[in-house]
Formats: structure tokens, sequence, C-alpha cells
């Protein structure tokens, strides 16, 4: 009777919980006026106007396009650069290997907001305001750290001896990465690259500040809904369903070893 | 078989390593020093051509500007809130999800969900849907309760963003605390049960506890990242009404990309990093000593 009760609690909470993008979601298939209405509608007819109004906006393309260049592109070259750097430290590891890894999770403390004029002003003078580009950089270095962090993580679960082996055998390091660890530890890479993916989709500072509109992703497309003007509720909600439903996938597909790599192997 | 030290083949690390080692120490150094010496200078983009060195000057305006105290004062309270609310929640419900019951890995996903929702949408849907005097759901729902309608944002701009951000950071300080209680001992709990301790008692004397270190974890994590919250604020109030909601990110952002004084922006951004870099501190520590290599 008690189980059932706390059962039956952790439900509730865990509804209540989504509520908010449940209901989000509902509205994007409300007319504006049913979006509004008071008393909530919980039963209304619905339209798919909302959706077809965003697919129609010029806009919403280039919006989409950029989020998954942006996110996609910072992604594969952080986890290249990546891969070498873990690969050495989980299994050559030297006597300084412990003091890089933690200098390399210290720069990750360093705060967006303390280096925006210096970044600001770099991407001026070399004519990166509102580029891809800029971001694509400045994502890739400040997520480095994590991805090196949680590919150590994941290769050092990795036994030793069959990276020796290999390598005694006569294959080069290049053959070794390739062709030994990479097969073992893709799942390990896999989730690496959602956590980056969806660390990128979200990130919002930069492109305040980075980007006007050329570059700007769907990050900048739902800001612009806060605008007074612009508060169509139903609209906002579909565009805001738009964004959020392929990174809730990766985010589902990955939320185990989310853990792992935002506590940089701290909780386990 | 052991193979020999001596006869294992040896590699070049140096070359595998320098790329990430090199971007790193570049992305650390160059606008670090780049912001300590604007900070040090006379400079707006408005009026470039007047440049000059200025000492401490930008720091001394910054410490007299009367609003410096508010500013100061809304970014530790969102950062405190918000530890507040999605640490005491967070230890309860990870209990309560720490049992198996039917449905827990839909229900625990349900859970997570919001950390994955980028920030524009999840303070526009709250500050609108939900949280709108008029029309939003909450205002219904205490019209039909017969209580007075709450202008969340006109009244309680800073407590409507808390909640925001305490909603998208509960996932997070969640699924840390589950995963620490699941390496906890089933049979101690099995053994409190038998020898009579309720589920409170459980809770209080075993499972928070054990969470001691988890917990530190995401004070240490969270305090990083809500130290620099700012989409939530930028979508929502605009660091208003007046500055009832200017933390030091929106503050700096204002001096920087408004009016476009780089010398008082750099000089509020070294604070921001030395507020980031005292918790940094304590973090990479505690990290550390769990890191064998």
């Amino acid at each position: 009777m008690k189980a059932r009760l706390a059962t039956l609690l952790a439900w509730l909470i865990a509804l209540l919980n989504v509520f908010p993008l449940v209901w989000m979601g509902l509205a994007s298939f409300k007319t504006e006026v049913d979006a509004v209405h008071t008393p909530p509608l919980f039963v209304f007819t619905p339209t798919l106007e909302n959706y077809r109004a965003i697919f129609a906006l010029q806009d919403y393309t280039s919006y989409a396009l950029n989020s998954i260049v942006i996110s996609l592109g910072a992604t594969l070259i952080t986890v290249l650069i990546a891969i070498p750097a873990a690969f050495t430290m989980a299994f050559y590891p030297g006597p300084r290997t412990r003091s890089l890894l933690l200098w390399m999770l210290s720069t990750k403390m360093l705060p967006a907001v303390g280096v925006l004029v210096p970044i600001y002003l770099l991407c001026r003078d070399a004519g990166l305001l509102d580029t891809r580009t800029a971001l694509i950089i400045v994502y890739v270095l400040s997520n480095l750290p994590i991805a090196v962090w949680m590919l150590f993580t994941f290769f050092r679960e990795t036994p030793r001896d069959i990276i020796e082996a290999s390598r005694i055998d006569g294959a080069g390091v290049g053959e070794t990465i390739l062709l030994v660890l990479l097969p073992l530890v893709l799942p390990g890479i896999a989730s690496t690259a959602l956590l980056l993916i969806i660390l990128c989709w979200n990130e919002a500072f930069w492109i305040l500040n980075l980007t006007a509109h050329n570059a700007a992703p769907l990050t900048a497309f739902i800001a612009s809904f806060s605008a007074p003007q612009g508060l169509f509720w139903a609209r906002l909600s579909a565009a805001s369903v738009l964004a959020i439903v392929p990174i809730l996938v990766f985010g589902w597909v990955s939320q185990r070893q989310l853990v792992r790599g935002l506590t940089f192997g701290a909780v386990k | 078989m052991v193979t020999p030290a001596a006869k294992r083949p040896g590699i070049a690390t140096v070359p595998l390593l320098a790329p990430a080692v090199l971007l790193l120490l570049v992305w650390m150094i160059v606008p670090l020093a780049m912001t300590l010496w604007f900070s040090l200078e006379r400079y707006n983009l408005l009026n470039p051509a007047v440049r000059g060195f200025a000492g401490l000057n930008n720091y001394r305006f910054l410490l007299r500007d009367p609003t410096l105290p508010s500013v100061l004062f809304t970014t530790v309270m969102l950062v405190l809130a918000v530890l507040v609310l999605t640490i005491g929640f967070g230890t309860v419900f990870a209990a309560l999800f720490a049992r198996e019951f039917r449905g827990r890995n839909v229900a625990r996903l349900l859970m997570v969900t919001p950390f994955f929702v980028m920030p524009t949408v999840s303070a526009l849907i709250w500050k609108n849907l939900f949280m709108h005097p008029v029309n939003g759901f909450f205002a219904a729902i205490a019209r039909g309760l017969g209580l007075p309608v709450i202008d969340w944002f006109g009244t309680l701009p800073l407590t409507s963003i808390v909640l925001i951000v305490a909603w998208e950071w509960l996932p997070f300080a969640f699924l840390i605390f589950l995963t620490a209680l699941q390496s906890l001992d089933e049979e101690q709990i099995e053994a409190a049960r038998l020898d009579g301790a309720g589920a409170l008692a459980i809770f209080f004397f075993i499972q928070l506890p054990h969470l001691g270190r988890a917990i530190s974890v995401v004070v240490m994590m969270e305090t990083i990242f809500l130290l620099a919250i700012f989409a939530e604020i930028y979508v929502t109030t605009a660091g208003g009404p007046g500055i009832a909601t200017t933390n030091l990110p929106f503050l700096i952002y204002q001096r920087a990309l408004l009016a476009f004084n780089v010398g008082g922006a750099s000089a509020a951004g070294v604070i921001a990093i030395v507020l980031a870099n005292v918790m940094a501190a304590f973090l990479v520590r505690t990290i550390a000593r769990r890191l064998d290599v």
C-alpha cells in the first residue's frame, strides 16, 4: 500500500515536471485565440496552422540550418581533436598526465562572460561577427575539455593489453586508434558526441552576443519571440516544439552518460 | 603475459596531445590577458580615438557604481535560491526514484527532460503560457481557487527567474543524486527497514549522508553555471524592471555591447572570473581526489 502510494507520487511528480512542455505542445496545435483562452482549454479543435506559418517563414530554414551546421561542425572537430589526446592520456599516461587533465578541466571554469569583450573584439577584427565559423571555433574551444575528459574515462575502461598487443604486432598509432580502439569505444564516442551536440544546440550566451542574422540558429529564432509585439503564443509554441524535439531525442538516448560527462567522473 | 616495459613499443605522445593542449592554452591565455589589459584601459568603442592607460580607474568607477551592490546581490541570490530548490527537491525526488517501481525508466526520462530544452524556450514558455497575469495557466488556477492572481514578472521578477532556472537545473541535480543513490548498498536499506525504520528515517540517516559527495559536486557545478545565467534574463526581463534582475553577466553585456564601454565591461569581467575561480578551485580539488592516473 505504502509502496503503491510512493509510486503514484513519483509518477505525479514526473508528470508535473514535464507538464510545461506538454502544455506547450498542446498550445502549438491551437489557434492564437484558443491559446490565450481563459480558462485554459484542454479540449479544442487542433490546427496545423502554426507549423505551416513557421515553415512558410523564409528565415526558418536558415535558422534550422545554422543550428545543424554549427552543432555538428563543432562536435565533429572537437571529437577529432580530443580522441588522440584522450588516447594518449588513457593508455600512455606520463608523470604530467594528471596535472594536464586537471588543468584542462580548470579552463572550462573560465566564465564565458569574463572573456566576452576580447572574444567579441577579436571576432570583429577578424571579420567573423555573425558567422558560423566564429561560433564553431568558440564551441570547439569551450567544449574540448569536456570531450577529452569524457573520452578519457571511456578509453580507460578498455583493457590496455589490447592496445599494446596491436602495437607489438606492428600496427602504427593511427592504425591502432582506427582499427583496434575505435570499434571498441564507439558507444563512448557516440555518447560524447551526443552530449556535445546538445550543449552546442542549446547554447545561448555566445549566440545572443556574436550573431545577428546570418549565422543565428534556432536559439536566436526563439529569442526573437521575446519582443512584446511578437507574442503569438501558439506560434511561439510551435517554433519551440520544432526547436527542441530533435535534441530531446538525443538527450533521452545519452542521459545515462550525462552524469559522467558533466561531473568529470566525480560521480559514477 | 606481461610484456616487459623495455619491449613495449614506445609512442610519441607529444604530437597526439599537442593540438588539444595548444588550443586550450591559447583559449585560456589570450582572452584572459586581453580582459585584464582592457580593464586597465580607457577604451570606448563609440570613441576609440580616446584610448589610453587608465590604471585602476575602471575598477574604482565600478566599485563606486551605486548599482553594483544590487547587481552582486541579484547574482548571488539567483545562485543560492536555485541551489536550495534544486538540491532540496533533487534529493527528495531522487530518494523517491531510487527504488524499483513500475515504469520507472519512463518516469525518470520525464524527470530529466527539461534539462535538454534550450533556455530561450524554457524562459519564454514559462513567462507567457504560465506566468502571464491575465491569460497564464497559474492565473487561471489562482482564479479557480479564489486566490489573488500574481503578476509574476511584474511584482516578483527575480523569484520568477529563479523558478524557471530551478526547473531547468532540477534534472541535473536529480540525475546526479539518483546515480549516487544507486551505488548505495541495497542491503543496508533492507536491514534498516527490518529494524523498523520508516521512509523518512531511511532518507535522513542513510540516503542523505551517502549523498554528501554528490551534493558538493552539484553545488560546485551548478554554481559555475548559475553565475553565468544570461539567456533567461535576456528574453524575459532584460534585467528589469529597473535593475531588479540584472546580474553580473547581464551587467557586463550591457556595458560591453550596449554602452560599448570596453574598459568598464572588462573590469566587471575580471570580477566575474575571480568569483567563478573561487568555486572552481574547490571543484577541481574534489575531482582531483577521485582521479587516479
